[in-house]
């Protein structure tokens, strides 16, 4: 595999008095998409808002394109490169999807100087949004919303993307088109972590995966390893994986 | 890399989207004119109505802008600052050392002398509690972010001090501040008499609204405000120091306060040190009805209250003390979260 984007070495979270991340080890390879798998509570949003600065590390470190992140804070991580679509999507409701896009676009001083062309790429995979521009992200539907939250953090450029269960409560026609935006996304230079429990979801997109139990790394390989080894993905997915779609 | 023009296909279902189409809420815009129009048979006389109403208005627009910056702070940090009305107190005191000495330019028959001798007042007024409203986050506010409990202790602690400092500068009698000559008197419109200092006063609240508006709407900066009072978080992990804009809308709104406290200190032309700790409860009312965080309910909320407030004082006396509160109440039931909500986390 190639270099490490970035890097965790033994890290711990605590929220509140509550030990979470219990010794997280995960190398993200530069380029190419990562699947980040794990039942429900496992720990997986909190390794990307550990990732993020949303939480910080008690112990252990965090390692980014050569920097310590471990205790930057979320602006600077976000100002280094890394974008970051959470579990709720995070859109700004009252703003209009223009508007959502804008303030993502961080170079940008005015809306009407948003790269045209990238924005016509993004239409491209996601057209409901040049459908709905002028219209408060609140009145979009889930599907929407969450193809928003992903635009938003691909308005421009990143070196790495998180993306926090984008399948959640979507049908399978928006499911398969977030899929089209992923393998779109993996022919460009960014690097993607994925957060998933749709097993189907990810086998196709997935370059390598790790799976995460109770806070701990269970297991770390490739996608198609996994894949082809049902015993494997019994033995640490077990019956929670949903096999939707 | 944007080169690519994958030919996806388009998710389906869209269309139903866009049957949805209900963005702004009118119905607490409609509120005001109902008030208005219930109000004119009680009140009876229509020249009494109109004098009522347009001070209601004057009113409203000065509670509003004190109100205005202390919606956003509590919207953007959660920050509750009972020292608010210290600005407003400070932001009166301060016009003084301007229109009392410019005494000539104040009193003298000249609209224009009047307006620079105000706007100078203004501007010194604005930027005092400006530069305190700067020191009073770093000072006070800072140690506090997230601990409710205390924030609520020490802005208290802070209005205090600042009264006191006010007795300390100016003494413990009331001190004058006088109404520029050309600002006094009434104008009679048909059958009913307006003070000619409620329309300036409506007009400035007006143009401050409008200020705000633009600012919120059409700024990077002001989105960044809107987007941070919504969801924080988010906006940091876009990459912007939510505490920088915190910082910004803390001395505007601080500013702000100073302003209110200027036009609501002409308009009662004596000057006590009391004079923010007495609009506080007023203030604090009129963001609970807009809903904290909204400007747009802040505006309507502070237009409601000062309206109901002189309908009320003009029809029942004895109710005009608690209508406020009923008034909020009545509110509250409609609308828990006040008239526009900001969806919060
Ligand atoms: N704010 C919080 N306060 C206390 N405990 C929390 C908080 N957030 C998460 N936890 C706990 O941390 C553990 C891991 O949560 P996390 O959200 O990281 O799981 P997850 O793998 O993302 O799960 P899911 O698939 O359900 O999203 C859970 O046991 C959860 O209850
Ligand atoms: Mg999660």
């Amino acid at each position: 595999m190639s270099e490490a984007l970035l890097t965790l070495k033994g890290v711990h979270t605590h929220i509140g008095q509550y030990h979470i991340l219990q010794g997280i080890d995960l190398v993200v390879p530069k380029n190419g998409l990562m699947v980040l798998l794990g039942r429900n509570g496992a720990g997986k949003t909190t390794t990307l808002r550990t990732i993020m600065g949303l939480w910080h590390a008690s112990q252990g470190t965090v390692n980014f394109a050569g920097r310590d992140i471990t205790h930057s804070a979320t602006p600077d991580i976000s100002c280094a490169g890394i974008a970051y679509v959470p579990e709720n999507m995070g859109i700004f409701a009252d703003l209009t999807v223009r508007e959502n896009l804008f303030l993502a676009a961080r170079n940008v001083k005015k809306a009407g100087e948003m790269d045209t062309a990238r924005l016509e790429w993004i239409f491209g995979f996601f057209p409901a949004l040049r459908k709905f521009w002028g219209q408060p992200a609140g009145t979009l539907s889930g599907g929407q919303k969450q193809m928003l939250a992903i635009a938003r953090a691909i308005v421009e450029p990143r070196k790495l993307l998180l993306v926090d269960e984008p399948t959640k409560g979507l049908a399978p026609a928006i499911v398969r088109s977030l899929i089209d935006a992923f393998l779109e996304l993996k022919t460009t230079e960014t690097t993607i972590l994925l957060v998933e429990q749709n097993f189907n979801f990810v086998k196709s997109l997935g370059d390598s995966v790790a799976v995460i139990d109770d806070g701990r790394m269970v297991h770390t390989g490739t996608m198609a390893e996994l894949s082809g080894d049902m015993d494997l993905q019994q033995k640490l997915l077990g019956l929670a994986l949903e096999h939707q779609y | 890399m944007p080169n690519a023009m994958p030919n996806t296909t388009p998710a389906a279902a869209d269309a139903s989207a866009l049957l949805r189409r209900v963005p702004i809420d009118y119905l607490p815009l409609l509120i005001l004119p109902l008030l208005a129009l219930l109000a004119l048979p009680l009140v009876g006389s229509f020249p009494t109505w109109v004098t009522l109403t347009i001070a209601g208005l004057a009113m409203g627009m000065m509670i509003f802008i004190m109100a205005s910056g202390l919606t956003l702070i509590f919207g953007l940090m959660d920050v509750l600052n009972f020292g608010h009305g210290a600005f407003v107190s400070i932001g009166a005191f301060t016009a003084t050392l301007v229109l009392l000495p410019m005494k000539d330019w104040v009193q003298a028959d000249s609209l224009l002398l009047n307006l620079l001798a105000l706007g100078l007042a203004v501007l010194l007024a604005m930027t005092v509690t400006g530069l305190l409203g700067w020191a009073f986050e770093r000072i006070i506010i800072r140690p506090v972010y997230g601990l409710h409990l205390k924030q609520i202790l020490i802005t208290m602690g802070g209005m205090i001090v600042a009264e006191q400092m006010i007795h300390v500068i100016w003494g413990v009698e009331q001190i004058p501040l006088p109404m520029p000559e050309t600002f006094r008197g009434v104008l009679i419109v048909g059958d009913a008499a307006v003070e000619k200092y409620r329309l300036i006063a409506v007009g400035i609240g007006l143009a401050v609204f409008a200020i705000m508006f633009l600012v919120l709407n059409r700024t990077k900066i002001g989105l960044l405000i809107r987007a941070g009072v919504e969801n924080g978080e988010m906006v940091e992990a876009l990459g912007y120091r939510i505490r920088r804009l915190f910082v910004g809308v803390f001395i505007a709104g601080s500013a702000l306060a100073g302003l209110g406290g200027v036009l609501w200190g002409l308009y009662k032309e004596t000057l006590t040190a009391a004079i923010g700790s007495e609009t506080t409860v007023l203030v604090f009312i009129v963001i609970i009805i807009g809903g904290l965080g909204s400007v747009g309910g802040c505006f309507i909320g502070a237009l409601l209250v000062a309206l109901v407030t002189n309908y009320a004082g003009f029809l029942a006396p004895k109710v005009a003390l608690v209508s406020n509160i009923l008034l909020m109440v009545a509110i509250l039931l409609w609308r828990p979260q006040g008239l526009y909500s900001v969806a919060k986390r």
